[in-house]
């Protein structure tokens, strides 16, 4: 018999609405599987009692035939979403016990629909990060390695603690955000889906800020349709955030049966990077060929705008994380280090409290917001967004999606591009535009690299379109077939 | 534009982050390394477009001005790392 924790969320939906296991049983399954993995060091705060007790509420109304759409669903969250009395760390010392009176919509939501929760997963501090090796607790582990070789790889980032969890079956599904490419990062480099929706689609409050304008909650999963299924859960207008758009929910999931015949796929030539391997162009030719047989029909277009994109997000997140991060003061919460006045205290607080990284793009937010600089870097990085918007906005007037790679290239040893800052920001340049111009995307497990790795492709789609993403996505899945295992997997 | 020791030294005083002496050489010479890449913006013709501040195609709601939440002061207080008679204490700022 398969394990449970081998089911995807759509198949242990069924099996719960079957009444073959309950989800009393499910969540131990997953307990077991989270405690087997503790050396990936994707949780930081395990949270089994509550995921059993929520599954006995599952179980009772399961019983009763009321089951909700995530019924005895366990699920990991990125421990960037504030838990009513949970510990939150954003990954930093500074919110050092920082239990929220309050819960963020998104996981509200989700245990409403009736998910069980396991845990807070680990993370790059502040979510500021491409590997989630910038966490004060310690870097998560991606379950893949390569084939004889036994260094520990990252997991991609920042919500690389949610991919390592559900790509080694500890977590059915998981929340992410993702500012930059930090979801659909962790997803190319774990195996597994990511979907970043629309801006504005999931409610951002009750999320730890980085860069507010760029920040996007949304699902990690193991298939399209289990992705589709948590967006479901966790989107819809919430007056809490007021750039959480007053739009209905449409059903992700019946969307998945329409096929892509006819649909137009933008291929955007400028999504190459020097060095990529050539083992990331030729998987994204096989995926043009893919939906080419899928019926879809392949447009060659360019989005000029794009070797830009980057350095404008690294001027516009910094500058945003420096004001949101200034709440960090020592007073109301987390953190305290003592000073003979407030501003000692103060400088202290955050000199202890903040990691190396963080301090930087703190540092370069303050110095383009600053007097006499404000124009030149921070004005003119919002002009050159404007433009990588123009150009998607062009390229959507003739096609319906874009297919690019995910990143360029597949996950790297823990301790590389680590003393090298623009190194490890080169990770983001294909996601980057994304976040740029609020548009859903999406990564899709679609083959391995020479080393054995897996690798992702992109489908980037108009805003509030992500039923053309996700039917897009799952044709790409069904072609791709990608059936590989990481060498960890709980309880497998 | 690459920064100097007395730049870094100023702009964290801003941010509020105490650095010791020691740090300043190595921060200028990697903050001055991110601005040089992003410096790459220059060479994009930008004089006839707007400033994006946010891809939200809305304007921010209005609602009633009113009280919606409140009487939780215990909760408001309980992650203060110090509290007294309810409110935040902090080190002394007025003499």
């Amino acid at each position: 018999m398969t394990a449970l924790t081998d089911l995807t969320l759509a198949e242990a939906r069924a099996g719960l609405w079957a009444k073959q296991f309950s989800a009393g049983e499910l969540a131990r399954a997953y307990i077991a599987a989270m405690e087997a993995a503790r050396p990936l060091n994707a949780f930081i705060t395990e949270t089994p009692e509550r995921a059993l007790a929520m599954a006995a509420l599952s179980d009772e109304r399961l019983a009763k035939g009321e089951a909700r759409p995530l019924d005895g669903i366990p699920i990991a969250v990125k421990d960037l979403f504030c838990t009513r009395g949970v510990l939150t760390t954003a990954a930093s010392h500074i919110l050092d016990g920082f239990r929220p009176p309050y819960e963020s919509t998104v996981t509200e939501k989700l245990w409403e629909a009736g998910a069980a929760m396991l845990g807070k997963t680990n993370l790059d501090e502040f979510a500021m990060g491409s590997s989630t090796t910038t966490s004060y607790y310690g870097p998560a582990l991606n379950p893949w390695r390569k084939p004889g070789d036994n260094r520990p790889l990252v997991p991609g980032g920042s919500s690389g603690g949610s991919a390592a969890a559900v790509a080694a079956h500890t977590a059915l599904a998981a929340t992410g955000t993702d500012t930059g490419g930090s979801i659909r990062q962790p997803a190319s480099f774990c195996g597994i889906v990511g979907l970043k929706p629309t801006y504005g689609r999931c409610s951002r409050w009750g999320v730890v800020a980085y860069a507010s304008s760029l920040d996007h909650p949304g699902p990690i999963a193991r298939t399209v349709r289990d992705a589709a299924i948590m967006l479901g859960a966790m989107a819809g207008h919430d007056p809490k955030d007021s750039t959480s758009a007053p739009l209905p929910v449409p059903d992700f999931e019946a969307a998945l049966s329409c096929g892509i015949r006819g649909l137009r796929i933008g291929i955007p030539r400028e999504y190459r990077a020097d060095g990529m391997p050539a083992a990331i162009e030729a998987l994204w030719q096989e995926g043009v060929r893919w939906l080419r047989d899928a019926g879809a029909e392949p447009v060659e277009i360019s989005l000029p705008m794009t070797k830009y994109a980057l350095a404008a997000y690294y001027i516009i997140a910094p500058a945003e994380a420096s004001s949101n991060l200034a709440r960090y003061d020592g007073v109301r919460f987390g953190l305290r280090v003592p000073g003979d006045s407030l501003e000692e205290m103060y400088e202290r607080t955050r000199a202890a409290g903040f990691g190396a990284e963080v301090r930087r793009r703190v540092l370069i937010g303050t110095y383009v917001l600053s007097a006499g600089y404000y124009d030149a870097y921070y004005l003119k990085a919002q002009r050159v967004r404007a433009l990588v918007a123009r150009d998607f906005a062009a390229a959507f007037e003739r096609v319906d999606c874009l297919l690019t790679p995910t990143a360029p290239s597949a996950a790297f040893a823990i301790g590389e591009k680590m003393d090298d800052p623009i190194a490890m920001y080169l990770n983001d340049l294909f996601t980057v535009p994304a976040n740029l111009a609020g548009l859903p995307a999406l990564s899709v497990p679609a083959g391995l690299s020479d080393d054995g790795l897996p690798l992702g492709l992109q489908v980037i789609g108009r805003a509030f379109d992500e039923e053309t993403v996700l039917r897009v996505g799952e044709a790409l899945e069904r072609a791709a077939d990608f059936k590989h295992r990481p060498s960890f997997v709980a309880g497998g | 534009m690459a920064l100097d020791k007395a730049t870094v030294a100023h702009i964290a005083a801003l941010a509020r982050i105490r650095l010791d002496e020691a740090e300043l050489e190595p921060l200028a010479a990697e903050l001055s390394q991110i601005l040089l890449w992003v410096e790459q913006l220059a060479e994009v013709d930008t004089s006839d477009v707007a400033p994006m501040s946010s891809v939200a195609a809305m304007s921010l709601p209005m609602r009633q001005d009113e009280v919606t939440d409140g009487d939780c002061q215990d909760a408001i207080l309980g992650n203060a790392p110090r509290a007294e008679k309810g409110f935040f204490a902090v080190p002394k700022v007025v003499e």
